[in-house]
């Protein structure tokens, strides 16, 4: 047994490059209980990060009592990480579940029957229809949802009501993966594989605390360091994390300096002709635009503006120049950083330059913050349309009208979808008077919480919130819907590498509950939304009809699912797209040819201007002939908008623990988890602790021009000058002010409303703050030991474990690794 | 010789565009795209007003012409409120920027006559810059029309 939460990533299994990794399966049950307790197993895979580990769920007497590793699938090799082990079950079947619908009635929340509510919904949504029409409604989703819920949701916003306000949580935390993509190769769609980790003789992690928000594939990272031919490791982040801690060289930028590092970096790759010129003549266009742009970004240049060691930055760029195989991942280090498509882009021009996409170690890694967010991008739930068509190709639009058997003219496509920050204003302006929110708090989870409070709490603003508990967002909601969870229903989704799993109904959801899927339908029905022949617009009978039909959807596109069934994906392991025809199998990696999906009537996108955002166009972009060529993409160095003064001397950056995920909606409910880190902290360096005259666990008011909260400080390895705050914490089990108003304590009170103009991601990374000493502490603040948030100077803090609660069974090597190669492992 | 006419021409409304950038951005603070663009792109506008500047040393500009004004670009008086007046001050800021655009193409007409290389240089950077000013502007204009227009209050 291994205390998982003492260690994170569990018992070390090194192998050498080229090698499988090996199997380890990780299982937890109940206190008390046995193997041979348990009445069946299910399969599923697990949705507390977006790594997609294939997952058994343990069920006895209609329960859930635990889970374990599939031993079988590609993705995780059997391990997993302490959210999927402890929160995955015990964050669904807890006391405080929500098992009726709840309607507004004199000003509070009560209980009510199905009919009623959805009664309520249908009629706002009629009224509203017929007085001010269609973009009056906005939904907001998330990236927790199945892939069938988010195509069900697509269809009803995009051919039954026609509105184009439609975007997810996604757009918080991996708009910008999808943004890049589409710059640099004309198309979402992942081009690295998680196999690349085995092959590669360098890793840079830009932006991605790998170790905490992906503890599974470090763990496949941190065996390759243990064995015999380690890679080099490179890792971006103004924080000593995990990561940091391996890497042989660590570039701590100051927050919103992304773009200038990466400038620097290709500057360095190009000038000491470390670059491919047969691959970028024969398969990229407009390498001369990078010239302009980088050219002041001399190492020193890097080092003044980033505040980090100029031969830091040459020594990265010659292990990336020179390296045979380099693999690269990037996520909200970059994502909700200022000019984060630019700073991403820049990462994939690395990889153009060198000519190394597609091939086995070479990859990149745009990841996704969520499990099921590559869904919300695929299916339309979010700023796309389904199967990565694009808005702007009239003949794209034509095959969904055809599809979904609607006129052409419903399918709103005068401009991309609304993003959700736009969403939130159109409903503070009035003009969106509906908004249905599933399962996502933006109370926690927004920038600048005073304002979306107050937009929430609008009376002209009909509002839907669709969860599995009461969160900071239900509260203002004039319907709750009690929606079924993990487990308790059937589905699929996508991970960051393409790979789709079946997640397998186990038990009954509670009381009332129903599924998302079973409540968009019952809207859509309820709405008579019909098609052109006068047939129901969704007549799904349940998921597999849905996954059947979004079958058809993604057919011929990058994301073609036309190969995939409910039976294909029962057993074994999850399988990458595209499967279809030519690779019945599944598909590693994609790009190896050198071919990209740029040509005029394939492309998802045609592009943007990365300062301003401004639309290429289908005239521009058929004139530049890309013709299956990648673009580099690239923009001038601009720098944060807001950055330290006299008045906010500080820099404020907001992210994640390894114990939490998301608002901690689940991870808060599983005590394990909990006790490793249950409430609000904030991280300064040595140095800014003792200009303030603050000792570990002195109370803190930090404030930016926005909001201010209160939390103990913890005196941590963040790079001086730099003010860190997990985001995770609300105000659902604030027992002591539950007002946000009166005692904050939320990360987004003092964020800034501002987003990245091409992906609209917003910017949670860079804000100005000052700090101030409220009170003595009372004990050290309640940060982990074990991650990031680790004691500038050891030996006075306990050290965090979990004790006999955080003990897991590791069984390592019960059976040999699966091939990772599509064709070859199915058993 | 002409071509300190259009220069006076071309210098003003830059400088016009640039109040009306930064005028644009204060009046809709709460646009919080509009605001940090529209900065960025006043300070664009005077990078074009200072890289002009050598040209107009050699050249000389004329701020009055024999030929008046008949048109007058006199840059916003003040901002607009509401999504409507959002999109209506984009809408002035799109006129104004294609007066920008068109002066530069007259310009960069004249230097291919004159074999003016320095002039050319100067007229390329800053007339790409200012298209791709356009195009946000009616990007953005675009996204915004049909909430302003049938929806909003």
């Amino acid at each position: 047994m291994v205390d998982r939460i003492a260690d994170i990533w569990g018992t070390r299994t090194p192998y050498a490059q080229g090698e499988q990794w090996p199997v380890r399966v990780d299982q937890v049950l109940a206190k008390g209980l046995t193997g041979q307790d348990v009445d069946r197993w299910v399969q599923s895979a697990c949705v507390l990060c977006s790594n997609g580990c294939g997952i058994d769920i343990a069920v006895k007497d209609g329960a859930m009592v635990g889970v374990r590793g599939r031993a079988a699938d590609r993705v995780n090799h059997g391990r997993l990480g302490p959210k999927g082990l402890f929160a995955s079950w015990q964050g669904v079947s807890n006391k405080d579940r929500l098992a009726r619908p709840l309607i507004r009635e004199n000003g509070e929340l009560v209980e009510t029957d199905w009919d009623t509510a959805m009664g309520r919904i249908v009629s706002r949504s009629k009224a509203l229809l017929q007085e001010k029409g269609p973009l009056s409604h906005g939904f907001y989703t998330s990236g927790q949802l199945f892939l069938e819920e988010y195509y069900a949701l697509g269809v009803i916003g995009k051919a039954g009501l026609g509105t184009p306000h439609m975007d997810g949580n996604t757009r918080l935390c991996t708009a910008t993966a999808a943004a890049a993509m589409k710059e640099s190769f004309g198309s979402d769609g992942q081009p690295g594989s998680y196999t690349d980790i085995d092959e590669c003789d360098a890793i840079f992690l830009y932006g991605h605390n790998m170790a905490e928000t992906q503890t599974v594939l470090w763990a496949r990272v941190l065996d390759r360091i243990s064995g015999p031919d380690k890679p080099l490791v490179v890792c971006v982040d103004p924080r000593p994390t995990e990561v940091a801690r391996h890497a042989d060289v660590h570039l701590p930028v100051r927050p919103g300096t992304n773009l200038a590092l990466m400038h620097g970096l290709v500057r360095e790759v190009i000038r000491n002709g470390w670059i491919d010129e047969e691959y970028i003549a024969s398969h990229t266009l407009r390498f001369e635009d990078l010239a302009d742009q980088i050219e002041q970004w001399t190492p020193e240049a890097v080092a003044a503006e980033c505040g980090v060691d100029a031969s830091a930055v040459v020594e990265a760029a010659r292990i990336f120049g020179t390296s045979r195989r380099v693999l690269s991942t990037v996520l909200q280090g970059f994502y909700q950083s200022s000019q984060a498509t630019a700073s991403s882009c820049q990462v994939n021009n690395l990889h153009l330059l060198r000519g190394m996409i597609g091939q086995p170690g070479c990859g990149i890694l745009q990841m996704n913050g969520q499990p099921t967010a590559q869904n919300t991008r695929e299916a339309g739930a979010d700023g796309d349309l389904p199967g990565f068509r694009n808005w702007e190709n009239p003949e794209h639009i034509k095959e969904l009208a055809e599809l979904w058997d609607v006129d052409e003219l419903v399918i709103s496509h005068w401009a991309p979808p609304t993003h959700a920050a736009q969403i939130f204003r159109y409903a503070e302006q009035g003009s969106i008077k509906f908004l249905w929110i599933s399962a996502t708090n933006p109370a926690v989870s927004m920038p600048q919480l005073p304002r979306i409070r107050g937009i929430l709490s609008k009376p002209d603003l009909f509002l839907v919130v669709q969860d599995l508990y009461m969160t900071e967002t239900t509260k203002y909601a004039d319907v709750v819907l009690p929606a079924a969870a993990w487990g308790e229903k059937t589905g699929t989704f996508t991970n960051v590498n393409r790979t789709v799993h079946l997640s397998e109904q186990a038990v009954e959801p509670p009381g009332q509950a129903r599924s998302d899927l079973q409540i968009f339908l019952e809207y859509s029905r309820r709405m008579d939304f019909r098609t052109n022949s006068g047939g129901p617009l969704l007549d799904w009978e349940g998921p597999e009809d849905g996954f059947n039909a979004w079958r058809e959807c993604s057919r011929g596109r990058p994301c073609d699912y036309t190969g995939l069934s409910y039976e294909r994906l029962r057993g074994g392991s999850g399988i990458p797209w595209p499967v279809n025809d030519e690779h019945p199998d599944g598909t590693d990696r994609l790009y190896g040819d050198g071919t990209f999906p740029t040509h005029g009537e394939d492309t998802e996108d045609y592009g943007h201007d990365l300062t301003t955002g401004a639309s290429v166009g289908p005239q521009a972009f058929k004139a530049m002939a890309p013709n299956g060529r990648a673009i580099f993409k690239t923009a001038p160095y601009q720098g944060a908008h807001e950055t330290p003064d006299g008045e906010y001397p500080l820099r404020y950056t907001t992210g994640r623990t390894a114990y939490h995920f998301h608002t901690r909606t689940k991870t808060g409910r599983a005590p394990q988890l909990h006790d490793a880190a249950p409430s609000m902290w904030v991280e300064m360096s040595p140095g800014d602790a003792e200009s303030l005259k603050l000792r570990e666990g002195d109370q803190v008011r930090v404030e930016s021009r926005r909001g201010h909260l209160f939390a103990p400080v913890r005196i941590a390895g963040v790079r001086t000058g730099t003010v860190f705050a997990p985001f995770h914490y609300g105000y659902w089990d604030d027992h002591e002010g539950e007002d946000p108003e009166q005692h904050p304590t939320a990360a987004n009170e003092l964020t800034l409303t501002e987003w990245d103009p091409v992906s609209k991601q917003p910017v949670f990374k860079t804000a100005a703050v000052r700090v101030t000493k409220v009170a003595d502490a009372t004990g050290p603040a309640p940060a982990p030991t074990t991650t990031a948030s680790r004691p500038a100077r050891a030996g006075r803090v306990p050290a965090t474990a979990g004790g006999a609660a955080g003990e897991v069974s590791e069984t390592i090597a019960p059976a040999e690794p699966q091939a990772a190669a599509p064709g070859k492992e199915e058993s | 010789m002409k071509l300190p006419v259009y220069l006076g021409l071309l210098h003003r409304c830059e400088h016009t565009l640039a109040e009306s950038f930064r005028q644009v951005a204060d009046g809709h603070g709460d646009e919080p795209d509009v605001y940090f663009l529209c900065r960025a792109l006043a300070d664009q506008c005077e990078k074009h007003e200072r890289a002009l500047q050598p040209i107009v040393e050699r050249y000389g500009e004329v701020d009055k012409d024999d030929e008046p004004e008949r048109l007058h670009a006199d840059g916003l008086s003040s901002t607009r409120s509401g999504a409507v007046g959002l999109l209506r001050d984009l809408q002035d800021l799109y006129l104004l920027g294609s007066l920008v655009d068109i002066t530069w193409t007259m310009v960069k007409q004249a230097a291919q006559g004159l074999r003016d290389a320095e002039l050319i240089g100067v007229v390329t950077r800053c007339e790409a810059e200012t298209k791709t000013q356009l195009e946000w502007l009616s990007t953005r204009m675009k996204q915004a029309a049909p909430q302003a227009l049938i929806v909003a209050e």
